[in-house]
């Protein structure tokens, strides 16, 4: 490709603009004073250390953990059905029925939120951990379909045809030929489920009543000026670990499209 | 048999297994999604009670003067009275200016995300395109909270630009007009999801046969025109993905207008959020939610039909 010298420098500009929170982060995570400002007082790790004397903090850490495994668990399971189903059969009603399950990619999530609060309030259910993965599950489930989607795509319709044709049951062809094949998609809408779980703010604000999640807990702690450098320190840690995660999610996306000799189109969407 | 009894029969069968596939995730999105959806939009139209909602229709949540009743022997008392969303001018005030602010947001980042769109396209090599857009993506997925706070700080009045600036010596005092403002939350939202507007403009890019590019310059095109006339019209459907996947979901941002927004910067959601959590009153915080994305859908609707009449997209 000739030319775009001007793009390129453009898009480094962008990616500066994209990063410029995230690498401000750690420098006032690290930084040896109360206010959030330049120029920098010195280098400490004491927003650290006073991580670990904060009950409040290891309950809302627990919480998530519990909230994000089950989302993720659960919302990969859905996405599996969803997306085997709209790969593979064609069926009555099959476009508003996939409309309605991705609806909350572009629906404001406090719509999501509000409408849940007031049917569970409504049933009489008491709000908590569990309200919250209720409705973690529905936004995460359509990034699972997303990913899986192009890792069922990819698959080659006629090894299912040569399993059965061999004499396996649908079931076992399914364990057997195409869960091994998808396997790095799942692995993939796992971890990216986790992150957005773990990350997600608006939903559990609503419907985690006395039980708070950890960006819940961020949240309520801005109020204090004299608590942010230890969410700062805070979140440097929970931005190296969603990259972390992230990183080997894409990277098990990447080799479930090269085991199945897919075009990588790049990307999670 | 007839073939035409085989084909409804594997038809049959095929659509039978594609419903019992799909029952689970659409058995969940009916009960959890769907139904949550249309109870807001009954309760929108019931009266608030003292804790507890009276089954009594009215319009009152929307237009004109309403009120909060409560059950004293068996009778409806009137305990406290409030007026109905667009008879609010409070409302009306906050929802133009939250569709000022998605507006915005959803011009600055389809607009500043299009060129990178472009570059990573047409001008990244096909093996380093999933590096790219991996980088894009990240700011995404972590952290969303601390980053708008980080905003707060990037642009507070004593944020990191007035520090910068005044430590400089190019400023003498702070810089007022870009902290705590609406300008505030179009940045950080702008910021928010330029990933979402990226991705569906690098993917209807990359669908565009490169071929048609050489033709237009073949037939006497400068490489500007051959953008205006073949690429932009065939990357519209991404384009349109990326307006309306930004547009509807900031109406329903508050933390952004709370946190960097100031008192000038409350936006719908805020108000919806006062209406649930604070005031207790359901249905008016129905009303609010359905109209916000009532008016929402509308202007989608209109941007989509203005789309088609005269931007034109692809006509395959």
């Amino acid at each position: 490709m000739k030319g775009g010298t001007g793009f390129r420098i453009y898009a480094m500009v962008y990616l500066v603009f994209l990063y410029a929170p995230i690498v401000l982060l750690p420098m006032f995570a690290f930084n040896n004073g109360i206010i959030i400002a330049f120029p920098l007082q010195g280098f400490t790790t004491q927003w650290f250390a006073a991580l670990l004397d904060d009950p409040p903090l290891h309950d809302a850490v627990r919480n998530s953990l519990i909230i994000a495994v089950s989302v993720s668990i659960l919302s990969t399971t859905l996405g599996v059905f969803a997306a085997r189903a709209s790969t593979r059969f064609n069926f009555p009603f099959k476009g508003p029925l996939m409309g309605l399950i991705m609806l909350p990619l572009v629906l404001p999530e406090i719509i999501v939120a509000v409408s849940l609060l007031v049917v569970l309030l409504g049933l009489g259910v008491s709000l908590n951990i569990l309200t919250v993965i209720l409705g973690h599950v529905l936004v995460c489930t359509p990034f699972c379909i997303a990913i899986l989607t192009s890792a069922f795509q990819s698959l080659d319709r006629s090894l299912e045809e040569a399993a059965y044709d061999l004499g396996e049951t649908p079931l076992s062809t399914f364990r057997l030929i195409i869960l091994p094949l998808v396997m790095p998609g799942i692995v993939s809408a796992l971890l990216i489920s986790f992150t957005i779980s773990l990350d997600e703010f608006i939903i559990a604000f609503f419907l985690a009543g006395t039980q708070a999640t950890l960006p819940v807990y961020i949240f309520s702690q801005f109020r204090f000026p004299q608590a942010v450098p230890v969410i700062m320190a805070l979140g440097t840690i929970l931005v190296c670990l969603s990259i972390l995660l992230l990183s080997i999610a894409e990277f098990f996306r990447r080799r479930g499209l090269a085991r199945s000799g897919a075009k990588d189109t790049g990307g999670f969407l | 048999m007839s073939i035409g009894g085989l084909f409804s029969r594997i038809g049959r069968s095929e659509a039978a297994s594609g419903l019992a596939m799909i029952s689970p995730p659409a058995i969940y999105a009916i009960l959890l999604l769907a139904a949550p959806l249309v109870t807001i939009l009954l309760y929108s139209f019931l009266t608030d009670g003292y804790l507890e909602i009276i089954r009594q229709f009215t319009l009152c949540n929307y237009f004109g003067p309403c009120g909060t009743y409560k059950m004293v022997e068996g009778e409806l008392v009137q305990q406290a009275q409030f007026k109905g969303a667009w008879s609010d001018p409070l409302f009306l005030t906050v929802m133009l200016r939250s569709l000022y602010v998605s507006l915005g947001v959803t011009i600055a980042t389809v607009f500043l995300s299009f060129p990178v769109a472009y570059f990573v396209s047409f001008h990244v090599e096909p093996s380093k395109k999933s590096l790219w857009l991996f980088l894009i993506t990240i700011p995404f997925w972590t952290s969303y909270l601390i980053r708008v706070f980080l905003w707060k700080v990037i642009l507070g009045y004593n944020g990191v630009i007035n520090s910068a600036l005044l430590g400089l010596g190019i400023i003498d005092e702070p810089l007022q007009v870009i902290n705590y403002n609406v300008g505030a939350v179009i940045v950080t939202l702008a910021h928010a999801y330029a990933p979402f507007a990226i991705l569906p403009i690098f993917v209807a890019l990359e669908k565009i046969d490169r071929s048609l590019l050489e033709a237009g310059q073949d037939l006497g095109e400068s490489s500007f025109t051959t953008f205006l006339r073949v690429t932009l019209p065939l990357a519209m459907p991404g384009v349109v993905a990326a307006v309306l996947i930004v547009f509807i979901p900031t109406i329903g941002d508050f933390v952004t207008p709370q946190l960097v927004g100031g008192p000038e910067g409350r936006l719908v959601a805020n108000l919806i959020q006062l209406q649930y959590l604070k005031l207790d009153n359901y249905p008016l915080g129905s009303a609010m939610a359905v109209s916000a994305m009532a008016v929402v859908t509308a202007v989608s609707l209109c941007f989509l039909f203005l789309n088609r009449r005269f931007l034109r997209g692809p006509q395959s």
